[in-house]
C-alpha cells in the first residue's frame, strides 16, 4: 500500500468474510466526506433501491482522525431510506479513534447477513457473531449485551448499534455510538437494519508510530492546538451550558420552534432552558476519545415507580436539537420530561429530530381531525409527555399502519392522511432553528438537510439585506469550508480554531505538505463529488418544498417574505445543479 | 519524589487525552494504549471512568520481579525505568499488582514514570502530581 492511500476494511456480510483494501489518495480524497463519498461512487448502486443488499454502509475517518484535539468524528456514507438519494450522518464517541487504532480509514459493510449478527473489526480480528437473540433488543439492553459478548479493550473501543425502529426500517432509525452519540439522521440504522447487523464492534487495539516527518515538532503543534482549544471561547460555549445554552435566545429572537412551529416565542420556555437543565438535571459531562471539551451533557432521569419512595434513575444526554424536538416542539415545557422523552428516544433508536417533529405533526393533526384516536392510540397532546412516551415506543415498533406510515416520515404521513401545510419537513423534519428564510431554503435544498450543511441559521440571527445571490454564494461557499473539516475528519465545533493556516501545518506535520498546499482544491473536488454522488441517485433540487407553515412565522426580524424566499431557493437549485455535474469525459 | 495520582477521576470525561499525551511525549507512540495511564469505562460510559496506572509501590514488585535490572527501585514509590536492558520478557506486567503495565505487540513494557507530563493535558483536574502520604510505608503500617 502507497503511503498515501486509505486502508479499508470491507466486511461481506452473506459470505462471512472481509477484504482489506487500499483505496484512494489522501492529497485528493481528503478522507471522511470525501473518502465515503469517493468509496460510495465504486461501491454503491446509485439506480438500486437503498435497501439493496449490496448497497454499501460506509464509516470513514479522515487524515487527521486522532492525531489533533477535535479530530474525533466519523463520517457514514450510504443511500438513505428517508428519500433513497446519497446521504451522509455524522457522530463521535470513539468510534473515530477506534477505526485510527484498528488501523481502518474506512470500513465498508456490503451484502446482507442470513440471520442478525455482531460484527467485531480490531487490528487483529474480524469476526461475525450471530446476534439472532438480541433481536427486538432496545439500543440499551443491545450496548450492555454486547459489551460482554466481545470482551477486551474496554475504553478503547466503540460500540454502534441499532434499537428497533432500526429493525422496522424506519426511514429516519438512527445508529446509536458509545450510548451518548448518534448517526442520527436520514435512517442510517435501517440501512444497519437491512443488512441484519444489530452491533459493529470497533476495537482500537493497536499501537502506531508518530506521524510526520518531525514527531518533536508534531508534539509542540499538538499542544499549541489543545492550548487553543481548551482556552477560547468555544471551550466556555460548548463546555458550561453547551447547546442548549441556545433555548433561551432563539425564544428570545422568536425562532424557537414551539408546538409545531405554531409559535416561536413562549414565557414557559424558560422551563427547558439550557440554565433550567443545567442547576437541575445535569450530573455530569462526557466527551469524545480525542476531544478535551467534553460538550457532552448527561442529565439525571429520576422517576418514582412505585410509592413509599422507590425511585429508579438514568443517565440521559441532552442537547439544543433534543431539547426543541421533543421539549418545545412537543409543547412539552419540564425538563425532566423532556429528558423522559430523550430516554425513549434512544431506547428506540430513532433520530430525535425527526420523531419529535413528526409527533407534532401528528398532535396538530389529531386536534384539527385531519386523523383520530384509531390512527395514533394514544390521545396526543402539546405537553403531555406520558402520551408521547407511548408513541414513542409504537413509532419504535411501527405498532400499526400509521405508526408504520409514520416512521417514513412526517410528509409521508400527511401526504397519505392529509395536513402537509403543517408538516415541518425541509427536506426532512426540521431542526431547532426558526430562523427565518435564508435557513429555511438552506435545509430545505441541501446535502444533508442539515443546520450543519452551513451557517445559514446564523445568517438569518444577523441583520441582512436579503440578497438572493449573496445568501447562495454563502451557502457554496460555507459549504466547501466544512466539507473540508468533516472530510480531515474535524468536529464542526472546532471551526472556530481550525482555520486555513493552522490545519495547514497540521497536514504538514502529519507529513501531507501536498496536501496542505491545495487543500482548498481538493475541498472544491470532494463537494462536487458528494454533490455528484447525490444527483446520480436522483436528487432534484428544484423538486424540494417549503410547506406553509414555515411562511407563518413571524421572527424577530418580521413576516416570512416569499419573494424572498423564492429568489433565495431557485437560485441554490442552480448552484445545486452546477455542484453536482458529471464530470466531462476524461476530465474526472 | 512526587507520584502521580488520578485522585479525582470521578470527573473524568473519556476524552483520553492524558493517555495520548504520555504515548507521544513519554514514550514517543501514537496510541492510547501505550502509554503509562491508560482510561477504561468502568461497564459502559454511564457508569465513569478508571485509570489504570502505577500507584507507586515502595518495594515495587515489578522492580524485583524483572531480571535484568531495566526496572529498579524509585525513590518515592514506582520504577525507574532503562529500556536498554529491557529482554522483553514480561516479568513486570506479571508482578504488578493492578495491571499498571502494557505490554505493546513485540513485549515492550509501558509504565508511568510519574513525570506528570500528562496533567496539564486533563480538562477537568483529575490528575495531579504530589508527595505520597506519610503514612504509607512498607508493609501497609506506620513506625510505632
Amino acid at each position: 500500500m502507497s503511503e498515501h492511500t486509505f486502508r479499508v476494511c470491507i466486511v461481506h456480510l452473506d459470505e462471512g468474510k472481509a477484504e482489506i483494501v487500499s483505496f484512494g489518495d489522501r492529497n485528493r480524497l481528503i478522507g471522511g466526506s470525501g473518502l465515503a463519498a469517493a468509496l460510495f461512487e465504486k461501491y454503491g448502486l446509485p439506480l438500486e433501491p437503498w435497501s439493496h443488499p449490496d448497497q454499501p454502509l460506509i464509516f470513514a475517518i479522515g487524515c487527521l482522525t486522532g492525531y489533533f484535539p477535535l479530530m474525533s468524528k466519523v463520517v457514514a456514507g450510504f443511500k438513505s431510506p428517508y428519500h433513497d438519494q446519497y446521504a451522509e450522518s455524522h457522530a463521535g464517541g470513539r468510534l473515530a479513534l477506534s477505526m485510527r487504532f484498528a488501523g481502518f480509514e474506512a470500513i465498508v459493510l456490503r451484502g446482507r447477513a442470513r440471520v442478525p449478527v455482531a460484527v467485531h473489526v480490531g487490528s487483529r480480528a474480524i469476526e461475525i457473531k450471530d446476534a439472532n437473540y438480541l433481536w427486538g433488543a432496545n439500543v440499551f439492553t443491545t450496548g450492555r449485551v454486547i459489551r460482554r459478548a466481545f470482551s477486551g479493550s474496554s475504553g478503547h473501543r466503540s460500540i454502534l448499534r441499532i434499537g428497533p425502529a432500526g429493525e422496522t426500517l424506519s426511514a429516519y432509525a438512527c445508529i446509536n455510538v458509545d450510548t451518548f452519540r448518534h448517526f442520527g439522521r436520514l435512517g442510517s440504522g435501517s440501512v444497519m437494519g437491512v443488512k441484519n447487523v444489530k452491533a459493529l464492534v470497533v476495537s482500537g487495539d493497536s499501537d502506531m508510530e508518530l506521524p510526520g516527518p518531525d514527531p518533536k515538532a508534531y508534539a509542540k503543534l499538538f499542544q499549541k492546538v489543545h492550548q487553543d482549544m481548551t482556552a477560547t471561547e468555544m471551550m466556555s460555549k460548548y463546555h458550561n451550558l453547551g447547546t442548549p445554552g441556545n433555548v433561551i435566545p432563539l425564544n428570545e429572537l422568536s425562532s424557537l420552534p414551539i408546538r409545531n412551529l405554531q409559535q416561536t416565542r413562549d414565557p414557559d420556555a424558560v422551563g427547558i432552558s439550557g440554565e433550567k437543565f443545567a442547576e437541575d438535571l445535569l450530573i455530569r459531562n462526557a466527551a469524545c476519545a480525542g476531544c478535551p471539551v467534553g460538550c457532552i451533557h448527561v442529565g439525571m432521569l429520576r422517576e418514582q415507580f412505585q410509592d413509599e419512595h422507590r425511585f429508579q434513575i438514568r443517565q440521559v444526554s441532552y442537547d439544543h436539537e433534543l431539547i426543541f424536538a421533543v421539549g418545545a416542539m412537543l409543547g412539552v415545557m419540564n425538563a425532566s420530561h423532556a429528558l423522559a422523552l430523550m430516554d425513549e428516544v434512544e431506547k428506540q433508536g430513532v433520530d430525535v429530530m425527526s420523531a419529535g417533529v413528526a409527533l407534532a405533526w401528528a398532535t396538530e393533526a389529531l386536534q384539527k381531525g385531519v386523523i383520530s384516536l384509531e390512527e395514533t392510540e394514544y390521545p396526543l397532546a402539546f405537553g403531555d409527555h406520558k402520551n408521547y412516551l407511548e408513541a414513542l415506543w409504537c413509532l419504535g415498533h411501527g405498532k400499526n399502519e400509521f405508526y408504520r406510515t409514520l416512521a417514513q416520515g412526517a410528509m409521508v404521513a400527511a401526504k397519505k392522511y392529509g395536513g402537509e401545510d403543517f408538516a415541518c419537513v425541509l427536506g426532512q423534519e426540521m431542526a431547532g432553528y426558526a430562523s427565518g428564510e435564508t435557513f429555511f431554503a438552506n435545509q430545505s435544498m441541501s446535502f444533508r438537510h442539515s443546520h450543519l450543511d452551513t451557517g445559514s441559521y446564523g445568517y438569518d440571527q444577523k441583520k441582512h439585506d436579503k440578497d438572493a445571490a449573496k445568501a447562495v454564494a454563502f451557502f457554496v461557499e460555507d459549504e466547501r469550508e466544512r466539507v473540508l473539516l468533516t472530510s480531515l475528519v474535524s468536529c464542526l465545533f472546532a471551526r472556530g480554531v481550525y482555520k486555513k493556516g493552522l490545519l495547514a501545518e497540521c497536514l504538514v506535520s502529519v507529513g501531507l505538505p501536498d496536501l496542505a498546499a491545495s487543500m482548498d482544491k481538493a475541498a472544491d473536488e470532494m463537494q462536487r463529488l458528494r454533490w455528484r454522488m447525490r444527483m446520480a441517485t436522483g436528487y432534484e433540487p428544484e423538486k424540494t418544498t417549503v410547506p406553509k407553515r414555515f411562511m407563518e412565522v413571524e421572527t424577530w426580524a418580521g413576516k416570512m417574505d416569499q419573494a424572498y424566499l423564492d429568489d433565495v431557493r431557485s437560485r441554490y437549485a442552480v448552484a445545486i445543479r452546477d455542484l453536482g455535474r458529471p464530470v466531462e469525459p476524461g476530465k474526472g | 519524589m512526587k507520584i502521580l495520582r488520578a485522585s479525582r477521576m470521578d470527573r473524568c470525561i473519556g476524552c483520553h487525552s492524558c493517555s495520548l499525551a504520555c504515548a507521544r511525549q513519554v514514550h514517543k507512540k501514537f496510541s492510547w494504549n501505550a502509554a503509562g495511564i491508560r482510561i477504561k469505562s468502568s461497564g459502559g460510559i454511564t457508569t465513569g471512568f478508571e485509570a489504570s496506572l502505577c500507584l507507586g509501590c515502595e518495594p515495587a514488585p515489578c522492580a524485583a520481579a524483572c531480571p535484568t535490572g531495566a526496572y529498579s527501585q524509585r525513590k518515592g514509590g514506582g520504577v525507574l525505568v532503562k529500556m536498554k536492558l529491557c529482554i522483553r520478557c514480561g516479568k513486570c506486567a506479571d508482578a504488578c499488582p493492578v495491571d499498571a503495565i502494557y505490554l505493546d505487540e513485540v513485549g515492550e513494557p509501558h509504565v508511568c514514570i510519574h513525570c506528570g507530563q500528562c496533567v496539564p493535558f486533563c480538562p477537568h483536574d483529575c490528575l495531579e502530581l504530589r508527595e505520597k502520604q506519610e503514612h504509607v510505608c512498607v508493609g501497609g503500617t506506620c513506625d510505632v
